[in-house]
């Protein structure tokens, strides 16, 4: 490079002989030195910057573009990465507590259709008809021809069904691929699965969501990808729950039912052995709800979680433990049983007007079952104390059992306490409650006193929650309700060797003009077994049943509700592994012998 | 040296190119043959749990209380009960068998007394 001197000689002498100053030049020159280099310094740097910004838009277009894609382009499950054996299914499966199948997964196909890739739409929709009689050719021709682009068809397919659809070789139907819920048990434990339906549908996939029991209750569970490998673990026994469906289903029949409930439950952990309520559905095919008629009388309702009835003299066993509680009897105490009792304009009555009195004693209240008896032992305890008792066994709000119907089923107390209602309360009028409760409730006396939680999740340890009475009272309780059994109201109940003890419950259903049917009656026998150191609790609860083996029909529970209850212990409590304890027979005279 | 050099680079490039080539398509022989495990796994798991569900069809509890009934006269099932669960002092010891048979029909014994003790 030729550098230019700051002071060209040439110049500066004929600056001198100019007379003008030479250092002008100098710094003129200097002038146009700097700004070349700083042109030259300038293009270096826009062109390094014009280099980042490029570098900079190749970026950003590649992470949008790759952004794009990714939004753009189907979910694919990664090929090259090993994966594990976790993700099998996009639903839990359910199992019982021995690991039979409640609910699982089977794959089968969705049928959709692209009318415009259609060549015979009229062929087609005659060909479709005839594979599913639910759909009309007429109906499915106008819906091709409309101009639409897309329409499904069915959700699911039956294999036979498919490859009907196959044969029809139209490219204009379609199959998507759909993971369907399986029951394989059919109609047994209905109410606790519930059933599910499909959620948001793709044509490669839907979602499945549980509408119904404990598919609703657990569905975060269910659908928990981590998780769905894992089978939801009940606390049901399906041996169990099939001998309680079947005998229960027998004694309504034969009692011309209407309906029917059972619960089993383990006394100690809470843990629900089985839970029928009849009528039942099927899952698979679970029915719409309904829109007219009594909400409670669908196939839908359970009856033992959703069901809330007064359960009648069920709750007597809970008037006396509070009063043997608080101290103010004890079970050879003897109390004012003289019936027709007057409070204020109501008259207090004994079943078919009988008059146990003038005095019982509280074991002969709850074996004889004595509604005055009951009201004059309510009375001594007073409003406060009643209600805090039933507040504490669990009767003033909903069961916090894992089903979806559960918190809807919230007891009906009444809101003001004068003594009609502590009369009434004390044997179970007034007040209503699922057989839930029921069940937790003597559950709570079964297990010594200590509150009792149902749950139908397997895997419970015996409970320690808060201590409702003393573990004496509780015994004394059993006790009480062992000579209900044994020469009490529910003599039927005495199934040799299981040592059954409980309590009678007969209610009239409240009908619509605000009084009572006498020939509607709500049934209940409430009980644990055996008495001496209980290991399960039992519910049965019939809706209006009747007994007509006699020469007058019978509606008490001691006729329809006990022998039912004692049918299903006698099934099943040797399938729980009891052996029933049986007097030492007298050992046959030894013959001794001798060689 | 130098162009020594210069061709000794040119081979080994050469040589890592073909290297690269044959593991580029080993690597999505690899990827395609996992593909294809991969998909007779899901296959199979699939299968497994279709067979599950089917086995859990046919064990439900109707089928086979219905199948212990058709069967009765075979199998002569009935539903467990109390009266089937004993202790095990309550089973009487089996009948004793009498080391020789009964003798319920004597016979008689008729000898004769060899003369000297000689028996025949």
């Amino acid at each position: 490079m030729i550098r230019t001197p700051l002071r060209p000689l040439a110049r500066i002498l004929l600056a001198r002989q100019e007379g003008v100053n030479p250092d002008s030049i100098e710094r003129e020159n200097l002038r146009l030195r700097h700004e070349v280099m700083r042109d030259k310094s300038r293009l270096r740097a826009e062109g390094r910057l014009l280099l980042l910004g490029m570098g900079f838009a190749a970026a950003f277009t590649m992470i949008g573009a790759r952004m794009g894609l990714l939004a753009a382009t189907e979910p694919m499950e990664p090929r090259s990465a090993a994966t594990g054996a976790e993700i099998t299914a996009q639903r839990a499966d359910i199992t019982d507590r021995n690991g039979h199948v409640l609910a699982t997964n089977m794959l089968t196909h969705a049928l959709y259709a692209h009318p415009r890739d259609m060549v015979e739409p009229k062929r087609v929709a005659q060909k479709l008809a005839a594979i599913f009689p639910e759909m009309k050719a007429d109906d499915l021709y106008r819906r091709f021809t409309d101009g639409r682009s897309f329409l499904w068809i069915r959700k699911v397919l039956s294999p036979e069904q498919m490859q009907k659809v196959h044969e029809i070789g139209d490219p204009g139907l379609l199959f998507g691929p759909r993971e369907m819920r399986l029951y394989p048990n059919g109609t047994l434990a209905a109410h606790i699965l519930g059933g599910t339906s499909f959620g948001a549908e793709g044509v490669h996939s839907a979602e499945v969501i549980g509408v119904a029991g404990i598919e609703k209750a657990l569905d975060a569970r269910m659908r928990d990808t981590a998780q769905a490998g894992t089978p939801v673990q009940l606390s049901l026994d399906l041996t169990l729950q099939a001998a309680v469906e079947e005998t229960l289903q027998t004694g309504m029949t034969m009692l011309s039912a209407k309906g029917a409930a059972a619960i089993l439950m383990d006394a100690h952990t809470g843990e629900i052995l089985s839970l029928a309520s009849l009528p039942a559905f099927d899952p698979n095919d679970r029915p719409n709800n309904p829109t007219s008629g009594e909400p409670g009388d669908s196939p839908l309702f359970n009856r033992a979680v959703q069901g809330v009835y007064e359960l009648g003299s069920t709750f007597k066993i809970f008037t006396v433990a509070n009063a043997l509680e608080l101290g103010l009897v004890t079970p050879d105490s003897m109390v004012d049983a003289n019936a027709p009792k007057r409070v204020g304009k109501f008259t207090i009555k004994e079943f078919q007007n009988k008059n146990y009195g003038p005095l019982l004693s509280v074991r002969d209240v709850i074996a004889k079952s004595s509604n005055v008896g009951t009201a004059n032992l309510a009375l001594t305890i007073g409003a406060l104390r009643q209600q805090a008792f039933y507040k504490a066994l669990g009767f003033f709000e909903p069961t916090d059992i894992e089903l979806v119907e559960a918190p809807g089923a919230k007891p009906i107390v009444p809101k003001k306490w004068p003594d009609i209602t502590v009369i009434t309360t004390s044997y179970g009028h007034g007040i209503s409650a699922s057989p839930m409760h029921l069940a937790a409730a003597y559950g709570t006396i079964a297990n010594g006193g200590v509150r009792v939680m149902p749950t139908l999740l397997h895997g419970g340890v015996p409970q320690t929650g808060p201590r409702v009475m003393s573990e004496q009272t509780a015994l004394e309780a059993r006790m009480m309700m062992r000579e209900v059994v044994t020469h009490g109201t529910a003599t039927m109940a005495d199934v040799p060797g299981y040592e059954v003890a409980g309590k009678t419950g007969t209610a009239e259903k409240p009908n619509k003009q605000g009084g009572y049917d006498t020939d509607k009656v709500v049934n209940t026998f409430a009980m644990m077994f055996p008495a001496s150191e209980p290991k399960y609790v039992l519910v049965v609860t019939l809706d209006e049943p009747v007994d007509t083996s006699g020469s007058q029909p019978r509606r008490t529970a001691g006729f329809t509700a006990v022998p039912v209850a004692a049918e299903i212990v006698r099934r099943v409590a040797p399938l729980l592994g009891m052996r029933p304890v049986v007097e030492p027979k007298p050992v046959d005279a030894l013959t001794t012998a001798s060689n | 040296m130098r162009p020594v050099l210069y061709v000794l680079t040119f081979l080994s490039v050469m040589g890592l190119a073909f290297w690269a080539y044959r593991e580029n398509y080993a690597t999505q022989q690899a990827i395609k043959d996992m593909a294809a495990l991969q998909d007779d796994i899901a296959a199979l798991r699939e299968a497994l749990t279709l067979q599950r569900a089917e086995w859990a069809y046919l064990n439900r509890p109707d089928r086979l209380r219905q199948l212990a009934m058709l069967n009765f006269d075979k199998l002569e099932l009935f539903p467990l009960t109390p009266d089937q669960l004993g202790e095990a002092r309550d089973i009487a010891y089996p009948p004793q068998v009498p080391l020789m048979g009964a003798i319920d029909n004597p016979q008689d014994v008729i000898g004769q007394a060899a003369p000297d003790g000689d028996f025949p």
